[in-house]
């Protein structure tokens, strides 16, 4: 138990898949402009990945690993170079479902959620996590806290990025800096503020 | 048809300063970042994507009178997906230590919003020609800034280019001190607050408002 809450603390802190690993900036900087849509966009990915990336442990380690189609007749076989292709097709396969699951019973929940679905098929994230999973060799229970972490550090900090360009809107930035390079810069501050969470052992 | 070479530098030219990606475009940085704490990986990841967006313009630019636009996202997906399984195959084959640091990151050109974005905005619209000319203009142009952040990062961070000690051992006699926060996370992030700065700042280059 000790374990998986330190690395749920991990990947939401110190390993923040944003900040230390730089995934999911695009939507980062596009999506940061409003805190409620931040809000809507982070509750949407911290869905997504606590879903695919326990999906894509059981397809990796069921049928891609070295020696995992044994069960078939086939030992020798390692389709691990397929991960890559596999992943995004179940990710893109996930989130049309979820999609659609969503808008079937809860008109309310698609109307807030919706509009950021398709955008997360194709968002860094969350196909870096679920190879993330495979290079760490995670186990499944893992997977699961290992996705929902993440989703959860991304979360924390696209909000937090809505809320310090909310304070900022009426700063006097020199005429370049103002816009992407500026946001950047904040960026940086934050990644330094979440590194000092890296003395933290639990 | 274009064949004159100035059609082709008119391509070049936008893909790789006018229009470049990282700081115009705010596209594909995702896995820009990760990989410049030194010069090696930098320009390896530089290479592979430069290939990758080249190969995917001239694939996707060939079928685009057959895919159905519908299921256009998934054939363009597949197509670099498979361009990148080969790349990483290639990586793993003959640079493996490299390979190796790459990690993820090469998996993650998938997603890369440049590929993808220069498949859908040029490559469905254009010959195959002209579409690995802007696939190369393109990956040159995310190059351009991904060794730029590397090279500054290499030699603030750890007083080296590629991999030899380039600050010579006086400065460091006289109280220099390599920064040790360019070659964590929030050195990447400043380094290209600076540089978007810097290029905003430079006449004949428009800039985005926020």
């Amino acid at each position: 138990m000790g374990d998986l809450l330190s690395l749920f603390v991990n990947s939401v802190f110190i390993g923040n898949i944003l900040l230390a690993y730089f995934l999911g900036i695009c939507s980062f900087i596009a999506v940061s402009k409003t805190i409620e849509t931040a809000t809507g966009l982070g509750f949407a990915v911290i869905f997504v990945l606590t879903v695919t990336s326990p999906v894509n442990w059981l397809i990796y380690h069921g049928l891609l690993a070295p020696g995992a189609l044994s069960w078939a007749g086939f030992p020798e076989m390692d389709l691990s170079f397929l991960k890559f292709i596999t992943f995004i097709a179940v990710i893109a396969a996930i989130v049309q479902a979820v999609e659609m699951v969503i808008d079937r019973y809860s008109p309310l929940l698609y109307a807030s959620l919706g509009v950021f679905l398709p955008l997360i098929a194709v968002n860094c994230a969350i196909l870096g996590t679920s190879l993330f999973m495979v290079e760490r060799n995670h186990t499944f229970v893992e997977s699961v806290v290992f996705g929902a972490g993440s989703g959860t550090g991304w979360m924390l900090a696209i909000v937090s990025m809505a809320a310090i360009r909310k304070k900022v809107r009426y700063a006097d930035v020199p005429a370049g800096l103002d816009g992407f390079g500026f946001i950047m810069i904040i960026a940086g501050l934050m990644a330094m503020t979440f590194m000092m969470f890296s003395g933290i052992t639990l | 048809m274009h064949t004159d070479l100035s059609h082709y530098k008119e391509i070049l030219i936008k893909g790789v300063w006018r229009e470049n990606p990282v700081a115009y475009q705010v596209l594909g940085i995702c896995s820009a970042l990760a990989v410049t704490v030194k010069m090696s990986t930098a320009l390896v990841m530089s290479i592979a994507l430069t290939l990758v967006a080249a190969f995917s313009g001239l694939i996707i630019s060939s079928l685009r009178n057959w895919i159905p636009s519908n299921i256009r996202i998934i054939v363009e997906l597949t197509v670099i997906a498979s361009l990148v399984i080969i790349t990483d195959q290639i990586l793993k084959a003959f640079l493996y230590d490299i390979s190796k640091q790459l990690s993820i990151f090469v998996g993650l050109i998938i997603t890369n919003c440049i590929i993808l974005g220069r498949a859908e905005a040029f490559a469905m619209a254009n010959n195959p020609a002209d579409s690995f000319v802007d696939g190369i203009a393109n990956g040159l142009g995310y190059s351009m800034i991904l060794v730029a952040v590397a090279f500054l990062r290499e030699l603030l961070g750890s007083g080296q280019f590629f991999g030899f000690s380039v600050i010579p051992q006086f400065l460091y006699d006289m109280g220099f001190q390599d920064m040790g926060i360019m070659v964590l996370a929030p050195g990447a992030f400043f380094i290209i607050g600076l540089l978007v700065w810097l290029k905003n700042s430079l006449p004949g280059v428009s800039h985005e408002k926020k």
